[in-house]
């Protein structure tokens, strides 16, 4: 039963507390370019989940045979082998997927995410908590890609996923498809976590404050004791 | 003239890091000081250039035809090995330029804007020297972006940054701007 809960949390993780994106600022290359729609956001996402939960469980099936020296060259060859087949499956049978997203499949190799995973997680702990662990991230990343991407296709083209959602009145802001509108809905998405992150950070301090300290006198109770 | 129009493309019009996002990494956490900044655009364009150059002879000579498929894996195993070798080189060059870009250098491998120029001149059927031009032009789009950049940041540590958007959000805020500015150059070519 104790082995259980960890295991649970290697999951969440990723979700929030270690969000990949909003936490660890990784991956930000494909997270900016391909958050044009929210469609793209998610073919993205899945797309490195698989690599990355792919490559998670080779490099920690062999993790006690990699030399160290050269561990980052071979964590990027069983990486560059997953994307090319990823490239090769899109090509045959989401051809137009694979045409918006272009150069940033094959560029999956040089996602930091994959790679941090690998030297921080994946080569330290055994298969079944590499694979939950890349998981967790992979679900984390594609979050965060599909809410930039469908912020950015509500506001730049009316559309969430191909059906139209705000009304004819409204005028669609161009800015917001434009590469300038990724960098900014992107800088606001991380200013609302700041002050989310805050705000609950202020809310753990007044709770440590009301257990420590009487709320009639402001005197720590510690001390009064003493 | 051909080839002063790829410089031009791949050095404003089509910014590798505000067209493409490519390279945001290092664009966004080297961009503090402005002399660190500029050295690391400088390290980026020499690694870019020398890549240009190695991959276009790896592609046409070794791979094309019937080993395309190993194209991302020959690609970035050059890209790793020149790192090292531009690693070296500044180690024994240069003992304070090293110590400042720090980790940054090996990371220079999973930079992008490298692979992706790789790709991109594969994808746009460029000659040799095309490519050459191409590695050129991007690397100084890049340099010019990331030093204007930390020229940016170095004023914003004395601006009143509102709470939440301090650090990674206003670097965004301000990379954004910057992409609207360089929007400008579209109807440059």
């Amino acid at each position: 039963m104790k082995k259980q809960a960890p295991l649970g949390s290697v999951f969440t993780d990723g979700l929030w507390k270690n969000n990949p994106v909003m936490k660890q600022v990784l991956a930000m290359c494909p997270v900016l370019a391909v958050t044009v729609s929210a469609e793209n956001g998610i073919a993205m996402g899945l797309a490195t989940t698989f690599v990355l939960v792919s490559a998670s469980t080779i490099v920690s099936l062999v993790r006690s045979w990699i030399p160290s020296q050269v561990r980052i060259a071979s964590y990027i060859l069983v990486i560059a082998t997953f994307v090319t087949i990823v490239d090769y499956v899109m090509k045959a049978q989401f051809l137009e997927m694979s045409k918006a997203l272009g150069p940033f499949i094959p560029l999956i190799i040089v996602n930091c995410l994959i790679l941090g995973r690998q030297e921080a997680f994946a080569s330290k702990n055994p298969p079944h908590r590499a694979i939950l662990d890349a998981l967790g991230m992979g679900v984390g990343l594609t979050m965060t890609l599909f809410v930039l991407g469908g912020i950015r296709e509500i506001l730049g083209s009316r559309e969430l996923l191909g059906t139209q959602v705000l009304p004819d009145a409204f005028e669609p802001w161009i800015v917001m498809i434009l590469p300038a509108g990724a960098f900014l809905t992107l800088g606001f998405m991380f200013a609302v976590a700041n002050a989310v992150e805050k705000r609950k950070e202020d809310l753990a301090r007044e709770e440590v404050y009301r257990k420590h300290y009487r709320p009639d006198t402001l005197e720590p109770a510690a001390q009064k004791e003493a | 003239m051909e080839l002063f129009l790829i410089f031009i493309s791949a050095a404003v019009v089509n910014n590798f890091v505000l067209a493409y996002f490519l390279g945001i990494c290092p664009f966004i956490g080297v961009s503090g000081k402005l002399s660190s900044a500029f050295s690391m655009g400088m390290a980026v364009t020499f690694v870019m250039t020398l890549t240009a150059i190695v991959t276009w002879l790896i592609y046409h000579l070794l791979l094309v035809p019937d080993l395309v498929f190993l194209q991302y894996v020959s690609f970035i195993l050059v890209i790793a090995s020149l790192v090292q070798f531009v690693e070296m080189f500044i180690k024994k060059v240069s003992a304070p330029l090293y110590r400042t870009l720090g980790i940054f250098l090996p990371l220079i491998t999973t930079n992008c804007a490298i692979l992706g120029l790789a790709l991109f001149a594969v994808m746009r059927d460029y000659g040799f020297l095309d490519s050459v031009v191409f590695g050129l032009g991007a690397g100084a789009g890049f340099t010019l972006a990331i030093t204007i950049m930390a020229g940016v940041r170095e004023e914003l540590e004395l601006a009143d940054v509102p709470q939440a958007f301090k650090g990674v959000p206003i670097t965004l805020v301000v990379a954004g701007l910057l992409a609207l500015a360089f929007m400008g150059f579209a109807g440059l070519i």
